[in-house]
C-alpha cells in the first residue's frame, strides 16, 4: 500500500490536493458573493436584501442553492442533447482550471507555472465556447441571439486584454504570476498600476466584458433577449452558468490583483489577507457597476473595442516597450 | 472650438459615469426606507384614509345591531354585484295565532299583525369582485355602510373573501331557515 | 386559405400572415406576450436580419376587458369606477375625461374648488405614473436601480393620493358635478411639503441617469419620429411634444383651471427616444409647478354641486366628447345618450394605441434593443391599449 502511494509522483498529490481545495474555494466564494451581491444591490437601492433566512438572510445562497439543485432539469423538445447538457460543465471546469496558477500568497499557488498568463488567458476562452454551446443547442431563437452575442464580444475584448497584459509582461520579462507579483513592492506606489495606469483601465474595462457583467451583460440582456444563452435552462443547469459566471469574476479579479495592484503584498505583513482584501475591493466594484449603469447596445460595445481600446492598447504596449528600450 | 469640444467630450462622457458611481454610493449608505412587513407595519396614520373593504355602521339607538335596513338599494346600485343582503323574514304566524287575530277582527278591534322586522339576516360582501368604488356607500339611505381601514385583506382561500358584515354586532338576527344558510354559501 | 400555399401550417393567424413575405435568410421572433420588456401582454412579432429588424407589427388584444361593451350595460355613474382600470398608470386623466364628457353632456357647473381638487389630484397622478414609467424605461435598458428611487417617490405620492382619493392605484374619486372626498389640513400639509422635496430628487434623477452616457448614447438619435409620422397615425402626449409639435390639450384645448396657471409645454424638436424621454422629465417638474400653484390659491367652498346625479341618474338625450391630457396622450371619450336608463355607447380614446401603431414604421432598420428603447419610450400600458 505504501509503495503505491509513494509511486504516485508527489506533484500529482500536490495538483488533487490543489485542485479539491480550489473547488471548495470556488464554492464558498461564488456563495459569499451571491450575498454580497444581493446585499449590495439592496442596500444601494436603499432595501435591505436578503433578510430571512438566517440572521441579515446570511443562508440566503445556501438556501438558492438548494432551491436550485432541488429543480427538475428540463430539456426543450428540439435540443441537441449533448450538447445542451455539455455547455454548463464545459462552463465550470475551465473555470476551476484558471485557478491553478493564480498567485494567493508567497507560497500558496497550487502550481507554480511559468507560463501562468498565458494557461489563464488559453483557457478563460473556453467559456466562449460553453456559451456558444448553450445558446446553439437549446434550439431557442433568444439563446441564438444571446450566444452569437456572446462570440463575437468575448473574442473582441480579448485582444485589448491579450495587450495590456502584455505590458506588463514585457515590463518584467515574464509570464508567471507569481514573478510579476514578487517584482512589485508592498506600498500602493509601488504596484503597477501606478506606471499602468491606461493599461488598468484597459484591463478593467475587458474584465466587464469578458464576465458578461453589467453594462457589458449583453449574451443575457434580460429585458432584450429575456434570459440569452440560458434561457432555457432550468435547475442546476442555469446553476452552473451562475456559478461560472461569478468564479470567472474571481479569477479575473485576481489576474487584475496580481497584475497591477500587487498581489499578495501590501504595507505591513505580506500574505494572503492582501490578495483576498484587493480581490474583494475589485468585487465590490464590480458590484457597483452592475447596480448603477444601464446597459451598452451591442454595436457600440463593439466600437468601444475596436474604436478605443484597442488603439489605446496597441499605444500603451509600444510607449511601453519604448521606455523599455530607453531607460 | 469644436475640435476643442471633439477631444473634451470622452472626458465629459466618462465623468459622467463617476457621477452615476457616486449617486449610487451615497445611496448605499443612507437608511433603508422599506417596512420589513411582518416585523413591522406603516404608520397608522397612512392607513387612517385608506378605503379598505366595507363595514356596517352600529345602529346608535340599538347597540349591537346594525343600522342597515335591508332596503336593498346598494344591492342595485353595486356595479359588480358584489353584495348579498337577505331580509329578514316576517314571523311564522301559527294556525292558533291566525286565529286569534280573526277572532280579534271580528270582535271589531284594531288587530296589528307581526310584520318583518327591517332588519338583515345576512349580509355578505364578496371582496373578491368588491371594486371599492364607494357607490353602496354613496346610495345608502341610512348611511349605514363606510370603508374600514383594513390595508391586510390578503387571505389564502376564496371562500375568506365572503366578508360577513353581521358578524361583528353580537345582537344581530341570524338566519335560522335552511333557504337562507343555502344563500350563505354562496 | 392563402397562407397554406406558403407551406405553414403552424402559428397562429398572426404569425401565419406574418411569415408570407419573409425572406429566407431571416429569423421570425415573437417578442411577447410574455416578455419582460413589453410590460404586460404586448405581442411583438419581428422579423430579424441578424440582430436587424427588417419588419415589426405589434399584436394587441390579450387584455381586452370590453370596458366600452361594458358601458351599454350599466348606468354611467356605476361605469365611473371603470375608467381608473383602463389605465393603471394615470387613472384619474380618464376619471376627468368621462366626468368632462358627462358634464358637458348634462352642463353640469362644477364648484371651483372640485375644479383645484381634480386638477392637484391629476397631476400629482399625472408624476407618479411618469415615475412608474421612468423606472421601467431605465429597466428596459438594463439599469436596475433607477426604478427603486422613483419608486421611493411615487410611494410617498402615493400616500399623499390615498388621502384625496382612498386609494393608492385605481383612483377613482372624480363624481359628477364634483369630487367625492374634500382635502385635508393634513393632505395640503405634506403636499406642500412633498413638492420642494420632489424637486430637490430631480437633479439626482438627472444625474443617475439622464446625464449617463451610456443612456444617452442608447437613446440619441434612435427611433425616429418625425412630426409627419405622428400626424399619420394620430400620436398624442410627451411622443408628438417630443417631435416638436407643440400639442398639450390642457394649452389646446383648455379644460378645468389648467388656465389659470403659469406652466410650460416641454416641446423638444429632435423626435428621437431621448427627445420624448426630456419631455415627460420636464413634464414632471410642469407638474410641480401646477401643483403649488394650485395649492397656493385654493379657494374654499364646496366639493360638490347641489343635486349631484344618482346612482340611477340617466344621462339626457345627446352626444358629447370631451378630452384631457393623460400622462400618455390625449384621452378621449365619446358618449352617446338616446336618454335610456344607460349610455347608447361609449367610445374611449386611448392614446397608446395610436402611439403603437406608429412604432412598427419607426423600427424598420434598427437594432433590436432600438425597437426595445423605442417601445420602452412611448410609455406604453396595455390595459388601455386593449380597453
Amino acid at each position: 500500500m505504501y509503495s503505491i502511494i509513494n509511486s504516485i509522483p508527489t506533484e500529482l498529490i500536490h495538483i488533487v490536493i490543489g485542485l479539491v481545495a480550489i473547488m471548495a474555494f470556488v464554492g464558498i466564494h461564488v456563495l459569499v458573493l451571491v450575498y454580497a451581491e444581493r446585499k449590495g444591490a439592496g442596500h444601494i437601492q436603499r432595501r435591505p436584501g436578503p433578510f430571512e433566512v438566517g440572521p441579515h438572510g446570511i443562508l440566503q445562497p445556501l438556501a438558492d442553492a438548494g432551491k436550485l439543485i432541488g429543480k427538475q432539469l428540463l430539456r426543450p423538445d428540439h435540443a441537441d442533447p449533448i450538447l445542451y447538457w455539455m455547455a454548463p460543465v464545459l462552463a465550470v471546469f475551465p473555470v476551476l482550471l484558471l485557478f491553478v496558477p493564480m498567485p494567493f500568497g508567497p507560497v500558496v499557488t497550487v502550481q507554480e507555472v511559468n507560463l501562468g498568463l498565458l494557461l489563464i488567458l488559453a483557457f478563460s476562452g473556453i467559456s466562449v465556447l460553453s456559451t456558444l454551446l448553450a445558446g446553439w443547442a437549446s434550439n431557442n431563437k433568444f439563446g441564438l441571439l444571446g450566444a452569437a452575442r456572446a462570440v463575437s464580444q468575448s473574442v473582441a475584448y480579448e485582444i485589448p486584454l491579450l495587450l495590456t497584459v502584455l505590458c506588463i509582461a514585457f515590463q518584467y520579462g515574464s509570464l508567471n504570476l507569481s514573478t510579476i507579483v514578487e517584482a512589485q513592492g508592498s506600498w500602493p506606489w509601488q504596484w503597477n498600476i501606478v506606471c499602468q495606469p491606461l493599461a488598468f483601465l484597459i484591463f478593467l474595462a475587458c474584465a466587464f466584458a469578458e464576465t458578461n457583467r453589467a453594462p457589458f451583460d449583453l449574451p443575457e440582456a434580460e429585458s432584450e433577449l429575456t434570459a440569452g444563452f440560458h434561457t432555457e435552462y432550468s435547475g442546476m443547469g442555469f446553476g452552473m452558468f451562475f456559478m461560472a459566471e461569478y468564479a470567472n469574476m474571481v479569477v479575473v479579479s485576481g489576474v487584475c490583483t496580481a497584475l497591477f495592484l500587487g498581489g499578495w503584498k501590501g504595507p505591513g505583513i505580506d500574505g494572503v489577507w492582501w490578495f483576498m482584501i484587493k480581490v474583494y475591493a475589485l468585487l465590490g466594484l464590480f458590484i457597483w457597476v452592475r447596480w448603477t449603469y444601464p446597459r451598452v447596445r451591442f454595436d457600440q460595445l463593439l466600437n468601444i473595442n475596436w474604436k478605443w481600446l484597442l488603439p489605446l492598447a496597441t499605444l500603451n504596449l509600444l510607449g511601453t516597450i519604448f521606455f523599455m528600450k530607453i531607460f | 472650438m469644436s475640435a476643442i469640444n471633439k477631444i473634451l467630450r470622452p472626458i465629459t462622457d466618462l465623468w459622467s459615469l463617476v457621477v452615476g458611481l457616486q449617486i449610487t454610493g451615497r445611496n448605499f449608505r443612507r437608511t433603508q426606507v422599506t417596512v420589513h412587513y411582518p416585523r413591522q407595519v406603516i404608520d397608522p396614520e397612512v392607513n387612517a384614509s385608506f378605503r379598505g373593504p366595507i363595514k356596517l355602521v352600529e345602529n346608535p339607538r340599538a347597540p349591537g345591531k346594525p343600522k342597515c335596513t335591508a332596503c336593498m338599494i346598494c344591492v342595485s346600485a353595486c356595479p359588480s354585484s358584489c353584495i348579498t343582503i337577505i331580509k329578514a323574514p316576517a314571523p311564522v304566524i301559527t294556525p292558533e295565532e291566525e286565529q286569534a287575530f280573526q277572532d280579534a277582527e271580528a270582535r271589531g278591534e284594531e288587530v296589528e299583525r307581526p310584520s318583518a322586522p327591517r332588519e338583515p339576516i345576512l349580509w355578505i360582501n364578496d371582496f373578491s369582485l368588491c371594486s371599492l368604488c364607494a357607490l353602496c356607500i354613496e346610495s345608502c339611505p341610512t348611511k349605514c355602510i363606510e370603508f374600514s381601514h383594513d390595508l391586510y385583506t390578503v387571505r389564502t382561500s376564496r371562500a375568506d373573501f365572503n366578508h360577513d358584515l353581521l358578524a361583528p354586532f353580537p345582537n344581530a338576527l341570524r338566519p335560522e331557515t335552511p333557504a337562507a344558510a343555502a344563500a350563505k354559501e354562496i | 386559405m392563402a397562407y397554406e400555399e406558403f407551406g405553414l401550417t403552424e402559428g397562429d393567424f398572426y404569425s401565419r400572415n406574418f411569415q408570407k413575405g419573409m425572406r429566407e435568410d431571416t429569423m421570425i421572433l415573437n417578442l411577447g406576450p410574455q416578455h419582460p420588456a413589453t410590460h404586460g401582454v404586448l405581442r411583438v412579432i419581428v422579423e430579424l436580419d441578424g440582430e436587424y429588424v427588417i419588419r415589426a407589427e405589434p399584436v394587441i388584444g390579450y387584455l381586452h376587458r370590453m370596458h366600452e361593451k361594458m358601458a351599454e350595460g350599466r348606468t354611467i355613474t356605476q361605469y365611473l369606477p371603470n375608467m381608473g382600470r383602463v389605465d393603471y398608470g394615470h387613472a384619474l386623466g380618464w376619471n376627468g375625461a368621462l366626468v368632462g364628457a358627462v358634464e358637458r353632456l348634462a352642463g353640469f357647473e362644477v364648484p371651483e374648488r372640485a375644479e383645484y381638487i381634480r386638477v392637484i389630484t391629476t397631476e400629482l397622478n399625472r408624476i407618479t405614473s411618469h415615475l412608474l414609467w421612468w423606472g421601467a424605461f431605465t429597466l428596459d435598458l438594463g439599469a436596475i436601480t433607477p426604478i427603486m428611487y422613483a419608486f421611493d417617490d411615487r410611494e410617498q405620492m402615493l400616500d399623499i393620493l390615498q388621502m384625496a382619493t382612498g386609494s393608492r392605484l385605481t383612483h377613482s374619486s372624480f363624481r359628477f358635478g364634483g369630487v367625492c372626498t374634500d382635502l385635508s389640513d393634513r393632505f395640503i400639509e405634506t403636499c406642500k411639503a412633498f413638492v420642494p422635496h420632489m424637486r430637490d430628487r430631480l437633479p439626482m434623477y438627472r444625474g443617475l441617469v439622464t446625464d449617463n452616457v451610456i443612456l444617452r448614447k442608447r437613446l440619441e438619435g434612435v427611433g425616429i419620429f418625425d412630426a409627419d409620422l405622428c400626424r399619420r397615425y394620430g400620436a398624442s402626449g410627451p411622443v408628438v411634444r417630443g417631435s416638436g409639435i407643440d400639442y398639450d390639450v390642457r394649452r389646446a384645448e383648455p379644460y378645468s383651471v389648467y388656465d389659470r396657471f403659469d406652466w410650460k409645454v416641454p416641446v423638444y424638436p429632435a423626435g428621437d427616444s431621448m427627445a420624448r424621454y426630456l419631455v415627460r422629465m420636464d413634464e414632471m417638474e410642469q407638474s410641480l409647478n401646477i401643483i403649488e400653484q394650485a395649492l397656493a390659491s385654493l379657494p374654499a367652498g364646496k366639493i360638490m354641486m347641489p343635486k349631484a346625479p344618482k346612482v340611477t341618474w340617466a344621462l339626457p338625450k345627446g352626444e358629447s366628447y370631451f378630452a384631457t391630457e393623460g400622462a400618455r396622450g390625449k384621452v378621449g371619450v365619446h358618449l352617446v345618450s338616446d336618454g335610456g336608463k344607460f349610455p347608447y355607447k361609449i367610445k374611449l380614446r386611448s392614446p397608446c394605441y395610436c402611439n403603437l401603431s406608429a412604432f412598427a414604421e419607426a423600427a424598420r432598420g434598427l437594432l433590436l434593443a432600438d425597437a426595445l428603447a423605442i417601445l420602452g419610450s412611448l410609455d406604453l400600458v396595455i390595459p388601455e391599449i386593449d380597453r
